[in-house]
């Protein structure tokens, strides 16, 4: 392309050959303010390390500016290849992210200080620390996160792998259910496949993950039909379930699965968000209150079936009847979070630990008691900043395929952390799930950097600037000469070798009146 | 450690916490601003070459202001001629009995796009058809704003907003 030579010096710095005139409305990327926030996170995480220390009069020691040091140069690895491989990421998602995963650290690392001192008050050796396990997991987690933007390029190419993907998910699902217990069970859930002494994973929120990709794929193939199609009935469009079908065979063999090793919490999860989903999808409510009758009918059924259903519903309802035995876990997290009040004991100061399970499912409580209800807020603003920067990026990615995609991911962690923090503060029946980038667990902590990783790849698309419009003194050809291959829809049509894509009818013959197909 | 250094670091980390929330708003409210301004600077942008386009196929749009879409005209094809007045709902096109604008278009599929109003603005959206929907010359892959005077081309029928 031959450019005058006054614009080289322009357009030097792009290889872009559409970018001929450098555009002078482009919009801040917003990478300036990730790496402003990105440092103020690891600031905090390193400030709430030295408080931790100083709190349990431990001495201090260079060795905790390395470890924040460590974690500021990851962030920094991290943000010099967003800025390389999505340049218009949204600026907010990745400073988030790593402030609550590095908050998790510090109070994981809190309670194995706490679980050490207890064992040796004890007499026993201190347990393995869990901090150091999860420092590891955090490492994958982010090599996986910029794997992720390095090999999806584009989001839309995840759309064609759309029903391998589902069938991938959904097998990987059942590989625990296959697996003799020694291999899958923990606490009572045939939902892990374990390595012992290497390490175990939860495959549910991978296929998680995989299982919502599919529904939105799938659903951008339907939601023309599933928006106009279907009958009236009561005031309600009711759908056509044949247009649903592989979908929710597709959940109903997830859930039947998870049912079966007795993961509540993460089928509650798919359920909501698959869902939600196709509410996104078609605008229509009558599949919210068809899927939130399903739900009733569902829960009813697992109450009467499954007795730790029944248990968690009771302590839930009446958790001092028994407050050192079934009721202890849920009783304890609310004297802890009560213990914390409005500014909490101060990081370290507190005895979260008191709380069985106080590093995976409660360790919001932990984090209530020792920032209180100012800090626990924060924290859940966090959250809630995550899933709005989501779900506007749904609203402002240009395809279909990435909406659904944005808005499901952004949806599931925000349900998840209702469900968890709900369970945890008794406002909802406990199950157990893990606080996104909080908890205490690697598969956890894989599967939401992933899902970080997509929203940063939509949303660098859905804010890049558009491409500069094709000059306009380039010679233009007229519609009707544009070479297009067209092929007949109708079968029976015989006469292909007419020259296809030309028009004769000149364009301005459509002034004459006739209404012949009115609204 | 003094009690008075550990309630500082306490409540100091509190603000901090604080602090990090309120600068991840700032960041997306400039966010916002940015956004409305490019998307302002945008639909100028649009206007102008809309504006091209229509000087192109004779339109009759003017500086300024762009003209709000009120009629559909089928300017080729075998319903060459025919003309719809734009409604509050959407248009689907397609061969199919129930569509809005019913093409007798061996070309077309049975839904083969839909033009859905959102404010002032047209979209124009493929419901998956089998020869694509083009907007000038280019295949749209998603919901595309459409401009008064553009060529909207299904199978072998061409369709343009009026004003």
């Amino acid at each position: 392309m031959a450019a005058p030579s006054g614009q080289q010096a322009d357009r030097q710095h792009s290889d872009d050959p559409a970018a001929t005139s450098p555009p002078t409305d482009r919009r801040p990327t917003g990478r300036a303010a990730e790496l402003g926030l990105l440092v103020f996170a690891a600031a905090l995480v390193t400030a709430a390390l030295v408080i931790v220390e100083l709190n349990q009069n431990r001495a201090l020691s260079w060795h905790l500016a390395a470890y924040g040091g460590a974690y500021l140069l990851a962030l920094a690895a991290a943000h010099l290849l967003v800025r390389r491989f999505a340049p218009y990421a949204d600026p907010v998602l990745l400073p988030v992210a790593a402030l609550l995963n590095g908050l998790g650290l510090v109070m994981i690392y809190r309670l194995d200080l706490a679980a050490a001192a207890s064992a040796v008050n004890r007499g026993e050796d201190p347990p393995a620390a869990q901090a150091t396990l999860q420092l590891v997991w955090t490492a994958v987690a982010l090599v996986l996160f910029l794997l992720v933007l390095v090999i999806i390029r584009d989001h839309r190419s995840l759309a064609s792998y759309a029903y391998t993907l589902a069938a991938a998910g959904i097998v990987f699902l059942a590989v625990p259910a296959l697996l003799p217990a020694r291999f899958s069970q923990v606490n009572g859930a045939q939902i892990w496949i374990r390595i012992p002494g290497l390490f175990s994973i939860q495959p549910a929120e991978f296929a998680k993950i995989a299982l919502i990709i599919f529904a939105a794929a799938f659903l951008v193939t339907k939601r023309g039909v599933l928006s106009t199609a279907g009958k009236r009935f009561l005031g309600l469009t009711l759908p056509r379930v044949r247009d649903l079908g592989p979908l929710v065979v597709a959940l109903l063999l997830a859930l039947a699965v998870l049912v079966r090793g007795n993961d509540l919490g993460t089928s509650l999860l798919l359920f909501g968000t698959l869902l939600t989903m196709v509410y996104l999808a078609s605008g229509r409510v009558s599949w919210l209150i068809i899927g939130l009758l399903g739900f009733a009918a569902g829960a009813a059924l697992a109450y009467r079936l499954f007795a730790h259903v029944r248990v968690r519903v009771n302590i839930w309802l009446h958790p001092f009847d028994d407050p050192l035995g079934s009721g202890y876990q849920l009783v304890q997290s609310l004297f802890g979070l009560g213990t914390g009040g409005m500014f909490g004991t101060g990081l370290g100061a507190g005895r979260p630990d008191i709380v069985p399970f106080a590093s995976t499912d409660f360790i919001t409580a932990a984090l209530g008691e020792e920032l209180g209800l100012v800090g626990l807020t924060a924290i859940l603003l966090l959250y809630l900043v995550l899933a709005t920067r989501g779900l506007r990026t749904a609203l402002a990615v240009k395809d279909p395929f990435g909406s659904l995609l944005a808005g499901g991911l952004a949806f599931a962690i925000a349900l998840q952390v209702f469900v968890i923090v709900g369970g945890v503060t008794r406002l909802i029946p406990l199950t157990g799930l893990t606080t996104p980038f909080l908890s205490y667990g690697g598969s956890s902590l894989l599967a939401n950097w992933i899902i970080l990783a997509l929203l940063v790849r939509i949303s660098d698309s859905a804010r890049r600037p558009p491409v500069a419009p094709v000059p306009a003194d380039r010679p233009r050809a007229s519609l009707t000469e544009a070479h297009t291959e067209l092929v007949p829809v109708t079968g029976e049509r015989t006469d292909r070798t007419r020259p296809a894509g030309r028009t004769d009818t000149p364009a301005d013959s459509g002034t004459t009146d006739t209404e012949r197909a009115g609204s | 450690m003094p009690a008075i250094v550990l309630q500082l670091t306490r409540v100091g980390f509190l603000i901090l916490l604080w602090l990090f929330v309120l600068a991840a708003i700032r960041v997306i409210r400039a966010d916002l601003r940015a956004g409305a301004a490019a998307a302002g600077s945008g639909s100028e942008r649009r206007a102008d070459r809309g504006r091209r386009q229509s000087s192109n196929g004779g339109g009759t749009a003017t500086a300024g202001a762009r003209p709000v879409p009120g009629i559909l005209v089928v300017t080729a094809g075998s319903m060459a001629g025919t003309r719809l007045r734009l409604g509050p709902g959407p248009i689907l096109i397609g061969r199919a009995e129930d569509s809005t604008l019913v093409l007798d278009d061996d070309y077309a599929s049975t839904r083969h796009a839909r033009l859905v109003q959102h404010g002032q603005q047209y979209f124009l959206e493929d419901l998956g058809s089998t020869n694509g929907t083009y907007l000038d010359r280019a295949r749209i892959t998603a919901p595309t704003p459409v401009t008064v005077g553009v060529p909207i081309r299904i199978g072998r029928t061409v369709i343009e907003l009026r004003p």
